[in-house]
């Protein structure tokens, strides 16, 4: 068929999908591309929300992933405030919100992923809020006036970053974690531990090992967080921050295969040849460590618009990239390359102490799976072509500061 | 506004207009010129926008202050050369106009 006759249409207009459409024409694909999108705005970046943007230190301009005016320029059909309700995979046709049906030579699934709540009593109070969307992050800055009392549930990056935020803007900020240290499932313990320390130098408060049992109010609005031992915690906004979920259920309602996200290859291709998965929704191979998994980043839904814009395109796939992560909270800025499969040791290379540090996970042979970088930018760098090239070290080696990163990585 | 040439690394030209204050990443983001990347959305937290600035313009853009967070992303960047800079940390100003940037083989 004709490339110029063909329709490509992509579910899910976050920073997965816009630059899927964006990454199309970059490949020369001249066929008509319909974004549809739930939200009222064009495609932006979401990292910012929960730092710069919450400081308002981010303008709506310098959010959006691509100026208004590409779309037009680039032809790409841009379809905000909808939601794709349904596929037809027999039909190929996709059924949108306001009744409307579109059909599609080659469907891109970029349905990103959603807050998981909580199943508690007072969940749906005014002020119980999550942080996944500019929506989300203006309600957030409302709460977090000078003087308010902001509980974070949940001590992962949304949580940490945005316990950040609410320091800088001169709020309280307390977070409630059910592990017995923040970060438990994504860093190692010296990580938490750094982390932990450094908050409370910033006057968090921090509860780990606490239950939350329910969320209080008066007329409707959150007071507090009750915990499982009695105690309530008053607080004028609570963010939820306790995960994540993969929203799949489109896909399994079609009949693609999905198992804790939609199960696609490293072309980003689903079961059904026509039909593409990108982004947060995705379970993809994780080809260095040997496994499938779901990445919940930016660089991933990056990686994956490019995979199937390449597929579609006919251009040669990518190399697979390894991995990676950032958080920025206060001035340390945490990068994360790799994951820690299989780890057996832990070698730290410069100063926990000073806020200058990097973590390498080795397995028991001294392959480096993963490298935790604080404030440590060519550790970060380094890091990452070591675990590319499948390299082993000695913790010694990796300790020892007179060893540059250059040599460690050549 | 200034005008900046960016050449693919296969040298295909995109000469574009870039406002004043814009980074030379945005410039090749906004105008959806293929070749640079930009992942961590200017951040200098990934190296993904890397670019070979051309001889005529080296000594007005300079090269990346030693021991800088810029000059530590670019040593571990795919494929290096002396006058590699990242794009996101250079300010287009109306004295860039004609500036011309060249792509690496890749960013990743």
């Amino acid at each position: 068929m004709n490339q110029d006759s063909r329709h490509i249409v992509i579910a899910g207009a976050g920073h997965a999908g816009g630059s899927a459409a964006a990454m199309l024409r970059q490949m020369g694909w001249q066929g008509a591309i319909t974004l549809i999108g739930d939200e009222p705005i064009p495609p932006y970046q979401r990292p910012p929300l929960s730092k710069a943007w919450l400081q308002g230190e981010a303008t709506a301009e310098s959010l959006a992933l691509r100026p208004a005016t590409f779309y037009p320029e680039a032809t790409i059909a841009l379809r905000l405030a909808t939601r794709v309700t349904g596929i037809d995979r027999t039909a190929k046709t996709v059924a949108l919100s306001n009744g409307e049906s579109l059909s599609y030579d080659v469907l891109i699934l970029a349905l990103g992923a959603r807050a998981r709540r909580l199943p508690l009593p007072g969940a749906d109070l005014d002020g119980v809020l999550e942080l996944r969307s500019a929506a989300d992050a203006d309600r957030l800055k409302a709460a977090l006036q000078p003087g308010a009392r902001l509980a974070v549930i949940g001590g992962g990056y949304i949580g940490l970053e945005a316990a950040a935020s609410a320091r800088a803007l001169g709020a309280e900020a307390i977070i409630i974690e059910r592990e017995s240290r923040v970060l438990a499932r994504v860093a190692c313990p010296i990580l938490s531990d750094f982390f932990h320390n450094f908050h409370r130098g910033q006057g968090v408060a921090i509860e780990v090992d606490a239950q939350v049992a329910a969320l209080d109010g008066a007329n409707g609005r959150v007071t507090g967080v009750r915990l499982g031992d009695g105690r309530s915690i008053p607080c004028d906004a609570a963010l939820v921050g306790v995960g994540a979920i993969a929203n799949d259920e489109l896909a399994a309602e079609a009949g693609l295969a999905c198992g804790n996200g939609i199960v696609v290859d490293l072309a980003a291709r689903t079961s059904d040849p026509a039909i593409f998965a990108i982004g947060d929704c995705t379970s993809r191979p994780l080809p260095l460590y040997e496994r499938t998994g779901r990445l919940e980043s930016v660089p991933n839904a990056l990686e994956q618009a490019k995979q199937a814009a390449a597929s579609i395109c006919g251009k040669p796939q990518p190399a697979p990239e390894v991995p990676w992560f950032w958080s920025d909270q206060y001035d340390l800025r945490l990068q994360i390359a790799g994951m820690p499969f299989d780890t057996t040791e832990i070698a730290v290379r410069g100063d926990v102490d000073a806020g200058k540090f990097a973590l390498f996970h080795l397995t028991e042979d001294g392959t480096v799976q993963a490298v935790e970088a604080v404030n440590a930018s060519t550790e970060f760098m380094g890091g990452r072509r070591i675990i590319q090239r499948r390299k082993r070290l000695t913790r010694a080696r990796i300790a020892d500061m007179s060893v540059s990163m250059q040599e460690l990585a050549a | 506004m200034p005008k900046i040439t960016y050449i693919e690394h296969n040298g295909t030209a995109h000469t574009v207009q870039v406002p004043v204050g814009k980074s030379v990443m945005q410039g090749a983001i906004n105008n959806n010129v293929p070749g640079i990347d930009a992942d961590c959305g200017g951040e200098c937290a990934c190296a993904t926008c890397h670019v070979y600035i051309d001889a005529a313009w080296l000594d007005r853009i300079g090269l990346p202050v030693p021991g800088s967070q810029e000059a530590s992303m670019l040593s571990f960047a795919a494929v290096t050369q002396p006058d590699s800079r990242l794009s996101c940390q250079i300010e287009v100003a109306d004295d860039l106009d004609g500036l011309v940037v060249r792509m690496p083989e890749g960013q990743h």
